[in-house]
């Protein structure tokens, strides 16, 4: 684990608040603002959400990022269950919000500043995202 | 972590915590809606001021508990929804649409007193 990440492992509902509490209390250290924090909070909060409910356990791992002129935070929510199948579709708003087992994808990108899907059915799924600090 | 309910005459005031698990939250439907039918109350109040997230499945629980309690005959008003999450739930894409709102338990209290007047 490189110097400063943050883990937490998803194994429970207990866990997503934990998550969400690291990620805003990084965010906080880092400097973020309140708005910023709550985005960073939030988008946490659905990813380890969605890990739960789609793999049932993986990881959400956090740090703090530096742009050539800017500071960040970078947090990466990984599993290893079945996958997504169709990306597209997932990263469309109806697909995820109005449904009561939404995703989510589409709101998460909005919280945060850079949003990268990578996932192969049978094999697991990893969100990337980024936030800049304003 | 147990959600608070505190009975005010006709009223239930539920204060949320930070914290709050989907275990937590369910908890708090079912409490709710228990003390609803035993006390026969006219209006639930959910105070949110101190929950620094409010997530899908966290919007989701607070629609269901204002439909449910509704279906008994009773209004519930959200309050203190922090400026920041109403940001963040806005960009996620959430609403509490068919849900009353107010700024604080007194603006709260105010509109479920004014309600219930005008059904007696």
């Amino acid at each position: 684990m490189p110097a400063g990440e943050i883990r937490v492992v998803i194994n429970s509902d207990q866990d997503i608040v934990s998550a969400r509490q690291e990620g805003r209390a990084l965010a906080t250290k880092l400097g973020f603002s309140g708005v910023d924090a709550t985005f960073i909070a939030t988008a946490i909060s659905e990813l380890a959400r969605n890990i739960l409910a789609y793999a049932g356990k993986g990881e959400i791992t956090m740090q703090a990022i530096h742009g050539s002129n800017r500071e960040g935070i970078l947090v990466v929510a990984s599993d290893a269950g079945p996958g997504i199948r169709d990306i597209q579709q997932a990263l469309r708003d109806g697909f995820s919000t109005s449904g009561s087992l939404g995703l989510g994808l589409p709101g998460v990108r909005r919280l945060m500043d850079e949003f990268e899907i990578r996932s192969r059915p049978g094999r697991g799924t990893v969100v990337s995202v980024k936030k800049w600090k304003q | 972590m147990e959600v608070p309910i505190l009975k005010q005459g006709e009223f239930l005031i539920a204060m949320f915590q930070a914290a709050l698990s989907d275990a937590d939250l369910e908890n708090l439907r079912r409490g709710l809606l228990q003390q609803v039918v035993k006390f026969r109350s006219r209006g639930v109040i959910v105070d949110v001021t101190a929950m620094d997230v409010m997530d899908s499945f966290a919007s989701r629980t607070l629609r269901e508990i204002a439909h449910m309690i509704r279906l008994r005959g009773a209004e519930t008003v959200i309050v203190g929804i922090q400026p920041e999450v109403a940001f963040a739930m806005v960009q996620l894409g959430l609403t509490l649409e068919g849900v009353s709102t107010a700024l604080d338990l007194e603006e709260g209290l105010a509109y479920l007193i004014e309600k219930s007047k005008m059904t007696d």
